[in-house]
């Protein structure tokens, strides 16, 4: 793998996610050591009304503390953040988070496009937005805003995800560094680890 | 329009604002507000901000539908149905046993469904008679919209699940009369009810009440202005009123934080313990 990937400047990670994500992405929060720097948003497409248990059911594996920010929340190093069941989530300027109830996007609220934009504009090409397998096209457009600000952007293969049209669009309106299974994702968020143990 | 839009230019457009109409739009919440006027741009298809500043010149009148189309007016009856039932069966009641009627303000009440919400739960405890509400909001259209309380049968079925999952007991559409597809509340419900066009950021303190329900509507102001509008409700609400801010917001960063208490962290419910 390119190892200009590998530094220890990024500010932040996005993941969106839908159909078909959630056990990957469990999987990841396990293996991903304790003391991970890097703050982690998570966008992943959930059923509106239900306000619990969805963060308990993330977290069960987790070595890592979940947490469904409030608005205006500070940014903290380390933490995984989860976008809160019928909001949208966004970063803003000056390291806090804000959530809104805009209309659906995508017709999702929370939109995975959303999180992505924001927090392309915002950490420009010290961000990594991972799109994981979903069934509709949120998260193309924002991964398109992520590589235009010189992000990283990386996709689960659509050879191994359960739904293939999330990370198909992405691919399609935006160049993509790296096409991973999952496991290889993990590897490679476990290697920009060491990076920052340096 | 294709690329960002700069900071600069919102501030423009917001210097402008100020300078020319009654609103100050300086510390809504950056990434929302962006967005809002992107969309506005898109929708009557400015060219840029200066196109949207020069549209403001030619026509002032622009000026509310602008509004209108920078707020947000997504709601629901019942939105978040635990909410509700803690009104019901803690904080409601509470204020009844104690002074025998109630005064409500909802700020930013938007098209009105919260405030619908409120009337059947005060008819279903029996004290809709006991009860002042306000309601206001921003937008003259929306308010207006309000007054009229017609809704879309396709946004009746959301309305009646949260009703059901808040515990309603009775045939939810009973409280609304139906015509061509649209329901509307039966005017007794609402005869309580004043409506008014208020804006929180310019707005004084025109009342004092015994809960006010500020739900998702600061998470659009930066945490200045969240500060600022924070102190306009403090000073509306009678000592040991109730506040309630939607379940995703939070007092604790505000600067009077301290002259409140929580009353349900997981509603967001706080009460005003100091003057």
């Amino acid at each position: 793998m390119k190892s200009s990937f590998f530094h220890n400047k990024y500010k932040g990670i996005v993941i969106g996610g839908s159909a078909g994500s959630f056990k990957p992405i469990t999987k990841l929060l396990a293996d991903l050591p304790k003391d991970f720097p890097i703050p982690i948003f998570l966008c992943l497409h959930r059923l509106k009304h239900v306000r619990h248990g969805f963060i308990e059911a993330l977290s069960i594996k987790s070595s890592k503390p979940i947490l469904e920010p409030l608005d205006k929340e500070i940014v903290r190093p380390g933490m995984v953040y989860l976008a809160p069941a019928n909001y949208h989530l966004c970063i803003e300027l000056g390291n806090t988070m804000s959530l809104s109830t805009e209309g659906l996007v995508n017709n999702s609220r929370p939109a995975i496009d959303l999180t992505f934009k924001s927090a392309a504009y915002v950490y420009k090409e010290k961000l990594i937005g991972i799109l994981f397998s979903g069934a509709n096209k949120d998260g193309a457009l924002g991964m398109k805003a992520i590589k235009d600000k010189g992000g990283v952007t990386i996709i689960q293969d659509p050879e191994e995800s359960m739904m293939n049209t999330m990370p198909l669009s992405a691919k399609q309106v935006t160049e993509i560094d790296f096409c991973l299974e999952a496991e290889k994702i993990t590897n490679f968020l476990l290697d920009l680890y060491k990076a920052y143990q340096k | 329009m294709q690329r960002d839009i700069e900071i600069a230019e919102l501030r423009r457009l917001t210097q402008y604002i100020d300078d020319n109409f009654d609103y100050d739009f300086k510390n809504y919440a950056m990434s929302s507000f962006t967005r809002r006027v992107r969309r506005v741009i898109e929708l009557y298809k400015f060219t840029s901000v200066e196109a949207l500043i020069k549209k403001f010149k030619n026509d002032p009148s622009f000026f509310q539908e602008f509004v209108s189309e920078i707020t947000v007016n997504v709601t629901e009856m019942f939105r978040d149905p635990t909410f509700w039932s803690s009104l019901r069966d803690e904080i409601i009641p509470d204020v009844i046993k104690e002074h025998r009627k109630i005064s409500i303000w909802h700020a930013g009440c938007s098209s009105g469904e919260e405030v619908i919400s409120m009337c059947i739960l005060l008819k279903e405890l029996d004290c809709l008679e006991n009860a002042t509400i306000v309601a206001t909001d921003i937008d003259q259209s929306i308010i207006n919209k309000a007054k009229k309380a017609s809704f879309s049968a396709k946004n009746m079925e959301l309305n009646k699940q949260n009703y059901e999952r808040y515990g309603g007991k009775n045939d939810f559409l009973s409280y609304f009369v139906e015509d061509e597809g649209f329901f509307y509340i039966k005017p007794e419900l609402i005869e309580r009810v004043s409506f008014r066009v208020q804006d929180l950021v310019k707005g004084n303190p025109f009342s004092k009440f015994d809960l006010i329900l500020c739900r998702n509507v600061m998470i659009y102001f930066n945490q200045t202005l969240q500060n600022e509008v924070l102190k306009k409700l403090h000073g509306s609400l009678f000592k040991y009123g109730n506040l309630a801010i939607g379940s995703k917001e939070s007092l604790i960063w505000c600067d009077i934080a301290n002259k409140f208490v929580v009353v349900n962290n997981e509603e967001k419910i706080y009460k005003k313990i100091k003057d």
